[in-house]
């Protein structure tokens, strides 16, 4: 007996389902970011867009890795990496939830046969210094959407809010599709010969190989290195931001810029170039790193706080820095695009190079 | 005459905060309708997780005029030769009367002007509009949100405001939203737009046919249903729980229950594991047999009109199978690693930043159990041999099963079970085993005021002696409770303490306890953080005596007043002055004491201005020969019942010390009637400042009567 019909929905037919039913709703539709992240919330189209007064929608599948969640694949509920599929709606429209229910009709759930509760779950994520309120969704018992309202992100409130809708995309396949291990969720069934991929045939292979790097493999020394060389990355971009464009800095500059030649000194970048994407990409980095250091328990219990504060400092820094460029975008870039930096306000290269990690 | 309604349509509101805000809307309500002069004749609410309403009974449609006095310039300058003056004339044009319907008021200060004027009524959905988005915004939340402007603050986003005066809208808006007469049904069974078409009763029934019902409505709906659901299953009946139920009466708009079942295998792994799951994590009821034990069977309370299809049982099996199964998993994945074991895991897991792990409080906590249990035993009591310093060795090291760490609020109870199935010692008796298990089970306990306490001898010494650790830990880094701020629960643990004590008559000093517990810190790195002794022992001593007022007032139920007068004569020993306290509350009606009370008072009053002025006793009291009778009375009787009242203090016979003490009555009345204390001679006055000094010794070490003199008469 299946909970929705006779022919349930792929694991893949449930994402285009959804982003179609999103994109129709007006949403951007992004694709999974590349960098490592341990919820789509991390993904930068959430954690920058949802700063600052401009209006988005988007929508995006996010594989989302928690190493310490890894099982080696034994366990027919838990992911190493699991899927989320994230929609982010700023402001939230009066109706959000009523579009949130029928995005569950859209994917084949029929609520008159179905128990729906929005039971009270608050979110917080203090590694991004964020937090909101809202509900998990309860469909027949289980959990399948993460439902938020978020108030501040990167420390600072936001205005306007967004909503934050997080469904958990392997509970809702194995729920249509009515089976009891993640593994057995039917991902794709081609439509000519009716033969059949399964999520254990596409992703046993993750969950196994990523759950022994995590737990046993991974070197804790070189990833302690990692960890340091990416923040000590990130934090040079950060500090040069705030040298560069701090107001008093601004003011100062504009001052020598007039008492020199004009000519004979290169215009310093226009401050919508400066790269904090990329600061955000390290500081992303090392979110992963710690996670991994964490699941090998290599992180004592007198650092564990304090590495948690570090990676916070830098997305908090992050945060407060893009706010400010996305204020000033229109003033800076305006027709002085120049990509020749000032002479020493280039972030400092360290002598020792980035290993190149994942290669 | 009018029915009033207001109804705020929100998105869910959370089940743990609709109760107490339903009441607050209400009252508020009520409040404003009485400080309006608009006095309903009954107030109802009416609440659900989408809606908080008040309907407000007849009250008028606006307010009645009034006729009010108001004062104008003095007389002395109101009228110059019988004609008014300036003054006079702009008062009259102020109040809107005539110069000469003006009338004169004698107040203390002289006499003025005054006028009489009709204040007219106002409307009350004017005032109520206009009052009542206060009144809404004002409501308390534990947490609330902003969704539209960041100082326009709710639960949850507010979508619909009903807001009418019998069948028209009144005029109010709050948060965005304009009242109107739409109401809104069941967001499934009923989703559509539902016109009231007036306030008063019309309302609930009209939300009644939208499939939306009122608590009480709800809760008898679903005790009927899980009856029903129940009686299905031969002999069996579901496990009351009120505080499920609460929360599943405010999930649910229209409720209804279905029966699932689970694979009796499960029934292996630990009631208490099956239980926490589908109570806490599912909010589904337990259903038992005649005699209490688990059947494989559960109930859940759905918010819609049944299953017809049977999907949403079949649903709810699935998740309670994988929750079942990840527990058994977890469970067969812990066996694989000793408690034992476990323990050297314990230094990865934190107690408290700056007071290290839970390795460190492991060792900490073993040797304040084996220094509260060698006080213990030294009293006579039975404490059975190796059990404790185990138990207290294993206590933390549940902390790193999987089964804790998915199931926070089994600590304590997973330890306890996984020690009963382990071998933890081929040398150990089973019986030591058990006991062990079941101290470790027990160590957390009392888990509240009317909390069960630890079942063994073992077990309340090992919650004693950790709790005291975390106590004192705190306490050292200058971390007392505050006001409402008490995030590691000192309070409820320094209350299971007193109350584990009583319990098991324990006889431990606080104030030694606590000293102890802070030495385990002694050679620490928190150590660098605390603060100096002295202000340890202040604060915790006074955080104590409070707890051990909390106890005995609001626990036993002692009278504030012999609380206070027993505490003033110490509060270190829990068990002493409980037996203080009872002995003070059978005497205390007694004429005698309250003779005396007044006597200690008065002695306590010399003696402190003695002091004052500089004027010492005696070394001690001595017969002079001259002493007026009243004094060698007095002096007589200290000596001859001394030692006796001494010998029942020392037995703890506090009723008969008292007794005793009473009859000094006379003897006391007669010395603070001829005999003056405070005298020129050096040498008298001394001695009989000694005399008073050792009387009141021997009345306030039981309890400080002046605390009762002024209660009983």
């Amino acid at each position: 007996m299946n909970p929705s019909s006779s022919n349930p929905l792929t694991f893949q037919e449930l994402i285009l389902r959804l982003q179609t039913f999103w994109a129709e709703r007006g949403c951007v539709l992004q694709q999974p970011y590349d960098v490592e992240v341990g919820a789509g919330t991390m993904a930068p189209e959430t954690f920058l867009r949802v700063l600052g007064p401009k209006a988005y929608k988007v929508a995006y599948v996010q594989p989302s890795r928690r190493p310490a969640d890894g099982r080696y694949g034994e366990n027919p509920n838990r992911l190493y990496k699991h899927m989320q599929l994230q929609v982010i709606l700023k402001p939230p429209p009066e109706n959000v939830q009523e579009l949130y229910l029928e995005s569950l009709s859209a994917i084949g759930i029929d609520l008159h046969a179905h128990d729906i509760k929005f039971e009270e779950d608050n979110w917080e994520a203090p590694t991004l210094s964020a937090w909101g309120v809202g509900w998990q969704v309860m469909l027949d018992g289980l959990e399948i959407t993460q439902f938020t309202y978020f108030q501040q992100c990167g420390g600072l409130d936001l205005f306007p809010i967004s909503a934050e809708l997080t469904y958990g995309l392997e509970r809702i396949a194995a729920f249509l599709q009515d089976v009891d291990s993640i593994y057995d969720i039917v991902w794709a069934r081609d439509p000519e010969t009716g033969a059949v991929v399964k999520y254990g045939d596409v992703r046993l292979a993750d969950e196994q190989q990523f759950s022994v790097y995590n737990f046993e493999a991974a070197d804790v020394e070189k990833t302690w290195k990692h960890f340091e060389l990416y923040e000590a990355e990130c934090k040079a971009l950060l500090d040069t931001y705030n040298e560069s464009y701090k107001p008093n800095q601004e003011q100062e500059l504009k001052e020598v810029e007039l008492r020199l030649d004009r000519e004979s000194i290169p215009k310093r970048p226009a401050k919508s170039r400066f790269p904090l994407l990329a600061a955000y990409d390290l500081c992303l980095k090392c979110s992963h790193l710690f996670n991994i250091l964490d699941a090998r328990g290599a992180i004592s219990v007198t650092e564990r706080v304090g590495v948690i504060a570090r990676v916070r400092a830098l997305a908090v820094g992050i945060a407060n820095a893009w706010v400010d460029q996305q204020e000033s975008e229109d003033d800076v870039g305006g027709g002085t695009m120049e990509s020749e930096p000032v002479r020493g306000r280039l972030p400092k290269r360290k002598a020792e190079k980035l290993a190149p990690v994942g290669s | 005459m009018a029915d009033f309604l207001l109804e705020i349509g929100c998105e869910e509101i959370p089940a743990r905060m609709i109760d107490a805000a339903s009441r607050e809307l209400r009252e508020r309500v009520a409040g404003l309708l009485g400080r309006e002069r608009l006095n309903a004749g009954e107030i109802t609410s009416f609440d659900t997780p989408r809606r908080l309403a008040v309907i407000a009974h007849r009250i008028p449609a606006s307010q009645s005029d009034v006729s009010e006095q108001i004062t104008g310039p003095s007389l002395n300058h109101s009228y110059k030769d019988g004609q008014p003056t300036q003054a006079a004339i702009s008062f009259a044009k102020k109040a809107g009367v005539d110069v000469s319907q003006l009338e004169k008021t004698t107040t203390p200060k002289g006499e003025y002007l005054s006028a009489r004027i009709t204040k007219k009524g106002r409307a009350a959905a004017e005032i109520l509009a206009e009052n009542l988005p206060r009144e809404l915004a004002s409501i308390y939340w534990p947490k609330n949100m902003y969704w539209r402007k960041p100082n326009e603050r709710f639960v949850r986003p507010v979508r619909w405001i009903v807001a009418m005066l019998d069948g028209e809208a009144i005029p109010l808006e709050f948060g965005g939203i304009k009242a109107r007469n739409l109401s809104r049904g069941h967001r499934i069974l009923a989703d559509r737009q539902v016109m009231i078409p007036r306030a008063g009763s019309a309302y609930v029934d009209v939300l009644r046919s939208a499939k939306v019902l009122g608590r009480a409505e709800r809760e008898q709906q679903i005790r009927k249903a899980l009856d029903v659901a129940t009686s299905t299953i031969s002999g069996a009946c579901w496990r009351e729980d009120k505080t499920l139920l609460d929360t599943v009466v405010n999930l649910t708009e229209f409720p209804s229950v279905v029966l699932g079942g689970f694979d009796p295998q499960f029934l292996q792994l630990p009631e208490e594991v099956l239980v926490t799951v589908m109570r806490d994590h599912q909010k589904y009821f337990a259903v038992e047999d005649a005699s209490g034990k688990l059947l494989p069977h559960f109930l859940a309370v759905l918010n819609t009109d049944g299953d017809s299809q049977g999907l949403i049982r079949h649903g709810n099996e699935r998740v309670l199978r994988a929750r079942f199964n990840d527990a058994r998993f977890f469970w067969e994945t812990d066996q694989k690693k000793s408690l034992l074991e476990r323990l050297d895991l314990l230094r990865h897991v934190t107690f408290q930043k700056d007071l290290g792990t839970y390795y460190e409080k492991t060792q900490r906590v073993q040797r304040l159990c084996s220094w509260l249990s060698e006080i213990i035993r030294q009293s006579g009591m039975a404490i059975r041999p190796g059990v404790i310093h185990k138990a207290a060795a294993l206590a933390k090291t549940d902390l790193t099963t999987e089964l804790v760490k998915e199931f926070t609020e089994l600590q304590g109870i997973v330890g306890g079970l996984y020690a009963r199935v382990q071998q933890l010692d081929s040398s150990l008796p089973e019986a030591t085993r058990f006991a062990i298990a079941d101290a470790i089970y027990d160590h957390y306990k009392p888990e509240s005021t009317e909390g069960d306490v630890p079942r063994s001898m073992e077990g309340a010494v090992l919650s004693i002696g950790d709790k005291a650790d975390t106590i004192a830990g705190m306490f050292a880094l200058g971390l007392a409770p505050s006001g409402s701020k008490d995030p590691f629960a000192l309070r409820r643990q320094a209350n299971g303490i007193v109350k584990v004590i009583d319990k098991y008559k324990l006889p431990l000093k606080l104030n030694e306890m606590m000293r102890d517990a802070r030495a385990g810190y002694q050679g620490s790195a928190a150590e660098r953080k605390f603060v100096d002794a002295a202000a340890f022992e202040e604060s915790t001593q006074a955080f104590f005596r409070e707890r051990l007022e909390f106890y005995l007032k609001d626990v036993l139920g002692y009278g504030y007043d012999v609380v206070n007068a027993v505490l003033a004569a110490g509060a270190d020993d829990v068990v002493d002055a409980i037996a203080r306290a009872e002995a003070v509350k059978q005497v205390m009606h007694m004429p005698e004491f309250a003779a005396i009370g007044a006597a200690c008072k008065r002695m306590r009053n010399i003696l402190r201005q003695a002091e004052e002025k500089g004027i010492k006793p005696a070394e001690a009291f001595e017969g002079l020969a001259d002493s007026p009778p009243e004094e060698k009375n007095l002096a007589a009787y200290i000596e001859t019942y001394g030692p006796r009242i001494e010998e029942h203090r020392r037995k703890k016979e506090y009723s008969d010390a008292l007794l005793l003490l009473s009859s000094a009555r006379e003897r006391v009345d007669a010395f603070f009637d001829k005999v003056m204390v405070m005298v020129e001679d050096a040498k008298v006055r001394a001695n009989r400042l000694a005399l008073l000094r050792t009387l009141l010794k021997e009345f306030s070490t039981i309890a400080d009567f002046s605390e009762i003199a002024t209660e009983v008469k």
